[in-house]
């Protein structure tokens, strides 16, 4: 009885061996890399990336690992292909010159391809073998496939596509083979899918005029794989696959206090302010200071010599600076002394995911300890409504084990504020939530805070108006008429509902008439 | 000689040489592969019997020269390379379909 768990738990060790590609996430999704010594199937349309993944594959490979790689390209000029990569940064022709890589291009005309009887692609294997030897190969790309199927016999390629993903096994070598995909490819007769050992598939897809590359593995012989898509952009840097793993396990719950920046607030939060590394909502309808109050608690961030992100997805930095001048906030030298770095952009410029990207990207440069999102709720109109909780709820996942203090701004229309007051349900994943808003203090328009929650601290339940001054933000108790107006404004306010529902009724009672 | 002789004459040569049209032929094998020995006995029976002495056939094992393979842009083996006469052609296959052949030869 006992042979048998021993040899489970023996087997439970075993990891399956595999070739780290070296690009930023996808080595995280596949859980180490592609199956090593095995063949990879990069499926894709046209102009989704399967050239660049393919050769980054084999660049990383060549600086990291030491493994010489073989390109072989059926689509473009070697030349054509040197100089399209240049622009990730890779230099091809000194690796070719160092015998580093070796690229081949095959040259297929089908016209000149007369069939007179049976044959094989053993022309292809003594290219290989002789460009695999050539730089003592470890990795190898066939781009691609397509071109090759295209105007010979389908029954002798497949056979013999099966034959060269053995012979790569046996000759040990890692292998991305891209193809197209889709009805008038061979994805169509299932040959690839079945034989190839991992297979991806690229996809760039269009939603409200947006497009956003996205990888998926379909299929991953012998290990475990994420299952989602994944976006991923590519760059400068080369590509970057953004995982959606949700990190919470790593999380580190900090009991280090930060200050929100106005002194009064603190003491509304437990007399110390926020959670270091916990996330902070402000909702409010516009014009209530939202702004006003994330600058202010970068502002104190800063001050106190951290660094601090600010992402503005609506005013311009400049503007921001400038506004945030008259209330005492003088934020110009701290760009300058680069202790503040401002993120802009336009939401509608790209993705929701690819603003996390960007903004993920940063972070991990300059690991601020804080960062503000101002505001976002700009960036909620780019897409629906679950895929942004879930994205957002991955960003705060990924904030926290980063134990970085977020702090976000939701604009609210007046109207939404009683159906929906949680701003897409981001606020029940925050630490600490507070709204702003205008209320009617004796015959006046007031600003208004309230603390709705602070996990994990005990906190005022009291309105407090709320001033900007030249010198900054300071909260005093609503003196006694408050409660006498609140009533008022709530009994207005349900008066109004009642007289449009009567209203209603009446249009109904007329109509039924 | 006057300039309508020499066109004559031209013409006249170039009739000549349709006639007796010299193929040069090259097959690509590798090695004693199923496909590669029949195409070799294909086309030895075929230039024996439709071009008996006006023919140059070399046969190159891809096997011991792998650099031809290269520079020949060689993927389907056996191919059939015909240099001379122009154009140039390529047939892959073991050369078993005759009609074919002959018809991209220019035989029939």
């Amino acid at each position: 009885m006992k042979t048998p768990i021993a040899k489970k738990t023996a087997t439970n060790k075993f990891k399956f061996p595999k070739s780290a590609t070296g690009i930023q996430g996808l080595d995280e999704i596949t859980f180490g890399g592609l199956p090593k010594n095995r063949s990879t199937l990069l499926l894709g349309n046209t102009g989704c990336g399967k050239t660049i993944m393919a050769m980054e594959f084999l660049v990383n490979g060549i600086r990291w690992f030491d493994e010489p790689a073989v390109f072989l390209a059926f689509e473009e000029k070697k030349e054509d292909l040197v100089e399209n990569v240049k622009s990730l940064g890779y230099d091809l022709d000194s690796l070719i010159s160092n015998n580093k890589i070796y690229i081949e291009q095959v040259e297929i005309h089908p016209d000149e391809m007369v069939e007179t009887g049976k044959y094989d692609l053993e022309g292809l294997f003594v290219r290989l073998e002789q460009a695999i030897y050539k730089v003592g190969a470890r990795r190898l790309v066939l781009d691609s496939l397509d071109k090759l199927f295209y105007g010979l016999d389908e029954t002798i390629l497949r056979s013999e596509f099966l034959r060269l993903v053995n012979w790569l096994k046996e000759k040990k070598i890692t292998s991305i083979i891209t193809s197209e995909i889709g009805d008038p490819f061979l994805t169509r007769k299932g040959i690839v899918e079945y034989i190839a050992d991992c297979v991806m598939i690229l996809d760039n897809r269009i939603t409200n005029q947006i497009s956003t590359r996205r990888l998926r593995i379909v299929k991953y012989r012998g290990s475990v794989h994420g299952n989602n898509e994944y976006p991923f952009t590519i760059d400068e840097n080369g590509i970057s696959v953004y995982p959606i793993i949700s990190q919470v396990v790593q999380q580190q719950s900090s009991s280090e206090r930060i200050s929100s920046g106005i002194k009064d607030l603190d003491q509304m939060l437990g007399k110390k302010g926020f959670y270091l590394g916990s996330s902070i909502l402000i909702s409010g309808t516009a014009g209530t200071g939202k702004t006003s109050m994330a600058t202010s608690f970068a502002y104190s961030v800063c001050k106190a010599s951290k660094t601090c992100l600010y992402c503005a997805f609506e005013e311009a930095p400049n503007q921001i600076i400038r506004n945030m001048e008259s209330i005492g906030f003088q934020l110009g030298p701290m760009v300058k002394s680069g202790i503040l770095i401002f993120y802009y952009a336009r939401p509608t410029l790209q993705n929701l995911e690819l603003h996390f990207m960007a903004i993920r990207k940063i972070i991990m440069e300059i690991k601020p300890s804080v960062i503000v999102l101002d505001p976002i709720t700009n960036l909620m109109t780019e897409g629906p409504n679950s895929d942004i909780r879930s994205m957002l709820t991955r960003f705060v996942d990924f904030l926290k084990t980063m134990q970085i203090t977020v702090l976000f701004t939701a604009a609210i229309t007046v109207g939404s504020i009683e159906q929906n007051p949680s701003d897409e349900g981001i606020s029940s994943m925050v630490d600490t939530w507070m709204m702003v808003q205008d209320i009617e203090v004796n015959a006046k328009r007031t600003r208004s805070l309230c603390i709705m929650k602070s996990r994990g601290m005990p906190h005022s339940n009291e309105v407090r108006k709320f001033e900007i001054s030249s010198t900054g933000i300071t909260l005093h108790p609503i003196i006694e008429e408050k409660n006498k107006t609140l009533a008022d404004a709530k009994r207005t306010a349900k008066e109004h509902q009642n007289l449009s529902t009567s209203k209603d009724s009446n249009d109904i009672k007329e109509s039924t008439r | 000689m006057s300039e309508k002789i020499r066109n004559i004459l031209v013409v006249e040569e170039a009739a000549k040489g349709v006639e007796q049209k010299k193929y040069v032929l090259r097959l690509f094998v590798t090695g004693i592969l199923p496909n590669s020995a029949r195409a070799v006995i294909n086309i030895k029976a075929i230039c024996d019997e439709y071009l008996k002495g006006r023919y140059e056939l070399e046969i190159i094992d891809i096997y011991q020269q792998p650099d031809l393979a290269l520079t020949e842009e060689i993927i389907a083996v056996p191919l059939l390379v015909k240099k001379s006469p122009l154009p140039e052609q390529r047939m892959i296959g073991d050369l078993s379909n005759l009609e074919r052949v002959l018809k991209e030869l220019g035989l029939v």
